[in-house]
């Protein structure tokens, strides 16, 4: 029963070993010169302390509205690659699979021409 | 693998307009500078050559494809003829009228593409997932379209209360289905018929479902109680906005009304008919009575337009009598017929808002019509024919429209539901006819004379007097209506 | 052991709490948009359960598509949000009144 878990624990284990080595490397080999803005906490355009309900800039929607368009799209693939193999072993119908997840992501390779182009993209 | 490729012939229209939509899609973001009227005309050849498209690939019988996904038949094909139609026209009568409030952007004809291609996937869905996926085409493409003038407050407050309405309405539609799946463990409009025949499905889950399915098309068709929404996304929305709600979007509904309600949900018609019978009595009375009060004509248009959506869901519910059938198709072809002739007179109510309106200027109070015999007489006598029309006066096509669906509910038994209608449809002749009234007897406001572009003024014309024409012989559409459904059944 | 009804009041007690969020709530628009994507996921609730116990793979065929119109529907509904902040410097609710009649 219990060793049924086995794969589980190795699991942990490799996680834990890829999240700390790159810290004890770091600390190892690294030069290391402290000074007061490297020890600061940091968060990506933001002051870190400061009231979270604040209001932040209308364009950080704009990037979040064409990002989660193509977060999403990209879960119709993961069905896709599933049953793929199978169709492979069907024979010539798998040109006709590929082909149609093609015409598909062709479909979204357009919309992000038209997105770019029209500079929705661009930060300024 | 039980896999085939699936004949895309039967959808080679939609296949056609999706590419299209594509290319004005590119075509508008490399082509700047002459974007807007490539756009639009791009849009107007797509449409016509789609409508092309689709005659050649009618097959006069039931044709399904796409794994049952896809169904291609003749009630399909005449509705989608009818939408690129008033999708045409609607885009013609708003293009000088968006050019005069600088919003004639290259996206609003995309748009309008891309909702005729989401109707055109309602119109032929033969699956609970091309219907979903269609109406949330449409309905996407037509809440960004109402907001299309951006500064302008009252614009965007309307799209948002159609979003929020028309997502619950997507929200309410989607819970129907998934117990409709649950109880017949498909979402085949003909799996869950067998289903219903065979009596193998869970009748409570089942009849929890309908209710949730009934109250979604109720919300997109714009019926009472579901109905807050409707005058306050005509009036807000711009007037050539607020032209192509009124009218393609109400084919595609009445389309899926007709595949899930008859298609799939044949079997268990008396229940449906109950709810629809109170929607239509309440959707005629309130409709009626809350135009009387109205002073801006796109109000009163959308609460007349209540009353008429009302009116044709009295076709849809005087099918079945006690388990006999023989009515289904004489009061289904009624409905369709109803719709058909409420999207050609509400094509010509809101193009005559269009051409009294310009640059600066909204016309939308009836004092706007004052005169306007005195301004352009012609115009005055095409806007009494759509009056009359929507009235139900004698030999104009409205009152032949109100009469096979009076017909029908006579028909299947249901006196008092025909006698209210009656009664409230005179009570209505009043706000009509006070429009008649500013416009012959009152003196103009403003005398200015009426712009618009000569295809306009054609079609306009033309229009008009479709109405009167096909007042004096609806027979033709009429028994294409039943020809269609008879055909498809 | 957990049954298919068990999901289905999962799902229909979801429902409830996103259409009460939709008509009570007065103040933000966007609680309005949560409680519509709320509304959307207890519908991918309800048909993941019967796809389970259907042994039926279209339901859950039906709630990747959802996912996406949904998002698409959030994008389109945050996109007027903003639209209209700008003209009306302000989300609430209760101040979407010029039209009545």
């Amino acid at each position: 029963m219990l060793e049924n878990y086995f794969p589980v624990l190795m699991f942990m284990l490799v996680g834990l070993g890829f999240g700390l080595a790159p810290v004890i490397l770091g600390r190892l080999l690294a030069p290391y010169r402290p000074d007061s803005e490297k020890n600061s906490p940091y968060e990506c355009g933001f002051e870190a302390f400061e009231d979270a309900r604040m209001k932040f800039d209308v364009r950080y929607y704009l990037i979040a509205i064409l990002f989660i368009l193509f977060d999403l799209e990209i879960a119709f693939l993961f069905p896709w690659a599933t049953v793929f193999q199978e169709f492979i072993a069907a024979g010539e119908i798998a040109w006709f699979v590929f082909g149609s997840v093609m015409v598909f992501l062709a479909i979204l390779v357009i919309g992000y021409i038209v997105e770019w182009k029209n500079g929705a993209l661009d930060w300024e | 693998m039980n896999f085939v490729v699936p004949d895309f012939y039967p959808a080679a229209a939609e296949i056609f307009v999706a590419v299209m939509a594509l290319v004005i899609m590119l075509a508008s973001t490399f082509a700047r500078s002459v974007a807007r009227n490539l756009a639009y005309l791009l849009t107007q050849a797509t449409l016509i050559a789609a409508a092309f498209i689709t005659i050649f690939t009618m097959e006069g019988e039931v044709v399904h494809t796409f794994s049952n996904l896809f169904i291609s038949d003749l009630l399909g094909d005449v509705l989608k003829l009818m939408i690129y139609f008033s999708t045409a026209i609607a885009l013609l009568y708003g293009r000088g009228y968006l050019a005069d409030r600088k919003i004639d952007k290259p996206e609003y004809y995309l748009l309008a593409l891309l909702m005729t291609l989401g109707m055109m996937v309602m119109v032929t869905a033969n699956h609970m997932l091309p219907m979903y996926i269609g109406l949330e085409m449409m309905s996407l493409a037509l809440y960004t379209m109402v907001a299309f003038d951006r500064d302008s407050a009252r614009s965007t407050e309307a799209a948002m209360k159609y979003f929020v309405l028309g997502a619950l309405a997507s929200g309410l539609l989607l819970y129907g289905m998934s117990m409709v799946y649950g109880a017949t463990g498909t979402l085949e409009f003909s799996g869950v018929a067998q289903a219903l025949y065979n009596q193998t499905a869970n009748q409570t889950v089942l009849m929890f479902g309908v209710v949730f399915l009934v109250a979604g098309i109720c919300f997109k068709l714009g019926v009472v109680p579901f109905h807050m929404w409707v005058p306050d996304v005509y009036q807000g929305a711009p007037t050539a906005v607020t032209l192509v709600i009124a009218t393609a979007p109400k084919l595609a509904a009445f389309a899926m009304a007709v595949r899930l309600l008859i298609w799939a949900l044949f079997d268990i018609a008396e229940e449906w008919q109950m709810m629809l019978m109170l929607v239509a009595a309440a959707s005629i009375v309130l409709g009626n009575l809350a135009a009387i009060a109205q002073q801006n004509i796109k109000r009163m248009l959308a609460y007349s337009g209540i009353s008429h959506m009302g009116f044709m869901l009295l076709g849809l519910l005087a099918g079945v009598v006690e388990g006999d059938r023989h009515f289904a198709l004489n009061a289904y072809s009624s409905a369709m017929f109803y719709a058909i002739s409420y999207v050609i007179m509400s094509l010509a109510s809101f193009g005559m808002l269009i051409l009294l309106s310009r640059a600066g200027f909204e016309a939308e109070n009836i004092d706007d019509f004052k005169g306007l015999n005195k301004r352009s007489s012609w115009y005055a006598l095409m806007m009494l024919f759509v009056m009359f029309s929507m009235a139900g006066v004698p030999f104009f096509i409205g009152f032949f429209a109100k009469l096979s669906v009076l017909q029908a509910v006579v028909a299947a038994g249901y006196f008092w539901l025909a006698v209210l209608a009656v009664v409230m449809s005179v009570i209505g002749a009043f706000y009509y006819l006070r429009v008649v009234k500013v416009m012959y007897f009152d003196e103009p406001v403003d005398s200015s004379p009426i712009h618009a572009a000569p295809e306009v003024r054609v079609m306009l014309s033309a229009n008009g007097l479709a109405i009167a024409a096909l007042g004096l012989a609806p027979q033709a559409l009429m028994s294409l209506c039943a020809f269609a459904l008879l055909r498809s059944l | 052991m957990l049954s298919l009804s068990h999901f289905l009041i999962l799902g229909a007690i979801l429902f409830a709490i996103s259409v009460v969020g939709i008509f009570l709530n007065r103040k933000n628009l966007i609680v309005l948009l949560m409680a519509i994507e709320l509304m959307l996921l207890s519908v991918n609730m309800n048909f993941v359960a019967f796809s389970h116990y259907l042994g039926d793979i279209a339901g859950q065929v039906f709630v990747f598509f959802i996912l996406t119109v949904a998002a698409a529907e959030s994008a389109i509904g945050l996109a007027i949000l903003i639209v209209m902040f700008r003209n009306m410097r302000t989300i609430h609710v209760d101040d979407l009144d010029s039209l009545k009649g």
